[in-house]
């Protein structure tokens, strides 16, 4: 009963955190509105799912740092191909690849019994690579109707850019974690060794997070194409936002617990600490700083919270 | 005893390799020198190309000189590796103390902006040690959270120092591009630097606490090791090791650039890896990410002479650091 209270009380915190972010946006600056809220949440696209997909990983207990770098395969894969096709085959098959991908990496780990951590650094380069082969710079198209669909809002008072991300994240992650597979992917996170020996087929259950990993780094990558509508090759600053979102977000580094809500809440805050910043007139050199002493702080005290939770 | 008269040779072999990385190591750079000269004919013996010489020794200089930087930010890999820890901040912090010490010398003399660029490196480092040691963050999370604060200071930095222009100070060009008996004199560095780490984590008290504490953290807490002390101490070390590298990568390349050295990082985590370093502590070796940083740097060699495009040889690079790993960990049985 307490564990459900402590867990929720995470995210509650979020919430409430991201509603006093807001409230003091629009106190700086009180023209601050749906439009305003729409490019923070169009921002924060790929950063959000970017943290789902590496969330998905940590849970597990393993890291992805190659997030970064898939995402740019399938910007450009998605550039590329919608200039010669029409959007929805392309999307599918973007996603398909993306899903392959976050196979290969998983495969990889299972089969090279490699840490995840080295194997991911070097499928960094691999798809950094590829995604250079496929483009070797900024080009390709991105389908009109989804560029469009980002921006504006259909539901009232809702970003179609948040309710996308909302969207995805719950096609994908509510069926999985109520699965077979959900339960699997949280036991393989929290001991490995009890999972396998419960009869959880550990190495197939990885195999399928970094390929759902993979799934949100392809959705990652066509936000990023409908973003700037050409596909960029050169990986953005995707893994060490997404890292700190995940810890913020309340899943503890070493798997098994968390979830995806309190990530993709953490994304959200640290984009709004950007908007706070730059309606500040902060030079964005000086936002940098800001934002990563915030990461840093946040984690840090995350991890005393847990520590001293620990002993407790 | 009976133990060992069952097993069977190819574990034999495995163990002995365990605990000697360097041999195998060796082994692949050599064959890795071997297809190079496949490729390309005459560019490590010059006689086959009509040249004089067994052995070309400005190869063998360019590929060491080449080879310094980025061993000693392996040594922070290798050293923070032992606590099951990794300095991602090395890059960053080399790339600070290079751009600081170029900026300042034209203003303050060289000496002092030395000084100053190594403080850069022992400030980040500390940082970082507070942060793994005291706070207890992952130190992945923490080098990365600091390379990005580090990164937004130089930038602002930079805007401030924008007229001053930059100057290499002569010792550093002389370390960097100067060739004594055609060997780079960073050599003149290097070989104290790697005694020295050779030293810390053989014969010191310090060396033995970063492999207990590797190995097993509680073990050495419950021994009475103050741990977060170590780790402060590790990081700054790491700091100052990374300050050092990037102000010799700079007398190399004689360039100021605000992401000077951040090409090195990955590639050394790979050398530290491929050298037998454990990521998981308590277990490494500098000789063997020395032997690393000359097979990346062969490997590099290898992909710019096959005219790759710029996306193949990234991608054959990871592939390779994989395959390397893959096989060494298959070898030895060991992760």
């Amino acid at each position: 009963m307490s564990d459900i209270i402590k867990k929720n009380a995470w995210v509650a915190g979020l919430v409430a955190l991201l509603f006093v972010l807001l409230v003091l946006t629009k106190a700086i600056q009180p023209s601050f509105g749906m439009s305003g809220l729409e490019s923070v949440a169009r921002a924060a696209l790929p950063f959000a799912f970017a943290t789902a997909g590496m969330a998905v990983v940590v849970i597990v207990g393993g890291i992805d740092l190659s997030v970064a770098s898939m995402m740019a395969v399938c910007a450009v894969t998605a550039a590329v191909l919608m200039e010669r096709m029409a959007g929805v085959p392309a999307i599918l098959i973007v996603l398909g690849l993306g899903f392959v991908m976050g196979l290969i990496n998983g495969g990889l780990i299972v089969l090279t019994r490699v840490p995840d951590i080295v194997v991911t650094l070097a499928m960094l380069f691999v798809w950094e690579g590829v995604a250079l082969l496929i483009l070797e710079s900024p080009g390709g198209a991105t389908t009109e109707w989804l560029k469009q669909s980002i921006r504006g809002s259909v539901i009232p008072f809702v970003p179609n850019a948040l309710a996308i991300i909302a969207l995805c994240v719950a096609v994908v992650w509510i069926p999985l974690r109520r699965s077979k597979l959900g339960i699997s992917i949280y036991a393989t996170g929290s001991d490995e060794l009890a999972a396998f020996r419960s009869g959880v087929a550990v190495g197939r259950t990885k195999i399928v997070a970094y390929g759902v990993c993979g799934m949100f780094c392809a959705f990652g990558g066509l936000s990023l194409a409908s973003l700037t509508g050409i596909g960029e090759p050169v990986p953005g600053p995707y893994l060490m936002a997404s890292v700190a979102a995940v810890v913020l977000g309340g899943v503890v580094l070493g798997g098994g617990r968390g979830g995806l809500l309190g990530p993709i809440i953490a994304v959200l805050i640290l984009r709004i600490v950007r908007t706070i910043l730059t309606l500040l007139a902060v030079d964005p050199n000086v936002t940098t700083i800001i934002e990563g002493t915030i990461m840093v702080g946040v984690v840090m005290l995350g991890t005393a919270a847990t520590l001293r939770g620990a002993r407790k | 005893m009976n133990m060992a008269t069952t097993d069977s040779s190819m574990v034999r072999f495995g163990r002995f390799l365990r605990d000697n990385p360097v041999i195998p190591l060796l082994a692949f750079l050599v064959l890795m020198i071997a297809v190079l000269e496949v490729i390309r004919p005459g560019i490590v013996t010059p006689f086959r190309a009509g040249r004089d010489g067994l052995i070309s020794t400005f190869w063998v200089g360019n590929l060491i000189k080449f080879a310094i930087p980025l061993a000693m930010l392996a040594a922070c890999q290798v050293l923070t590796m032992l606590t099951a820890g990794i300095d991602l901040s090395a890059g960053i912090v080399a790339t600070v103390a290079a751009f600081v010490c170029a900026t300042l010398s034209s203003i303050w003399g060289p000496v002092p902006a030395v000084l100053i660029a190594m403080s850069m490196g022992l400030v980040v480092g500390v940082v970082n040690g507070i942060g793994v040691g005291v706070v207890r963050v992952h130190p992945l999370i923490m080098t990365l959270g600091t390379g990005l604060i580090a990164t937004g200071c130089m930038q602002v930095y930079q805007r401030l120092v924008i007229n001053a222009g930059s100057e290499i100070p002569a010792v550093l060009s002389w370390l960097g591009t100067g060739r004594t008996l055609s060997m780079p004199n960073g050599l003149f560095l290097f070989v104290p630097f790697a005694l020295f780490v050779f030293w810390l984590m053989r014969f010191t008290g310090f060396g033995r606490l970063l492999f207990a504490l590797g190995s097993n953290e509680n073990a050495a807490k419950l021994s009475g090791v103050r741990a977060w002390q170590v780790y402060v101490a590790l990081y700054a070390l790491s700091g100052l090791i990374a300050a050092l590298a990037g102000l010799l990568y700079l007398g190399m390349i004689r360039q100021t650039s605000l992401s000077l050295a951040s090409p090195l990082l990955l590639p050394s985590v790979a050398a530290a890896v491929i050298g037998g370093t454990s990521i998981f502590g308590g277990r490494g070796s500098f000789a063997g990410a020395i032997v690393g940083a000359l097979i990346i740097r062969v490997l590099d060699t290898m992909l710019t002479l096959m005219q790759m495009p710029e996306g193949a040889r990234t991608m054959l690079f990871g592939l390779i650091i994989l395959t390397v790993t893959a096989i060494y960990v298959r070898i030895t049985g060991s992760r």
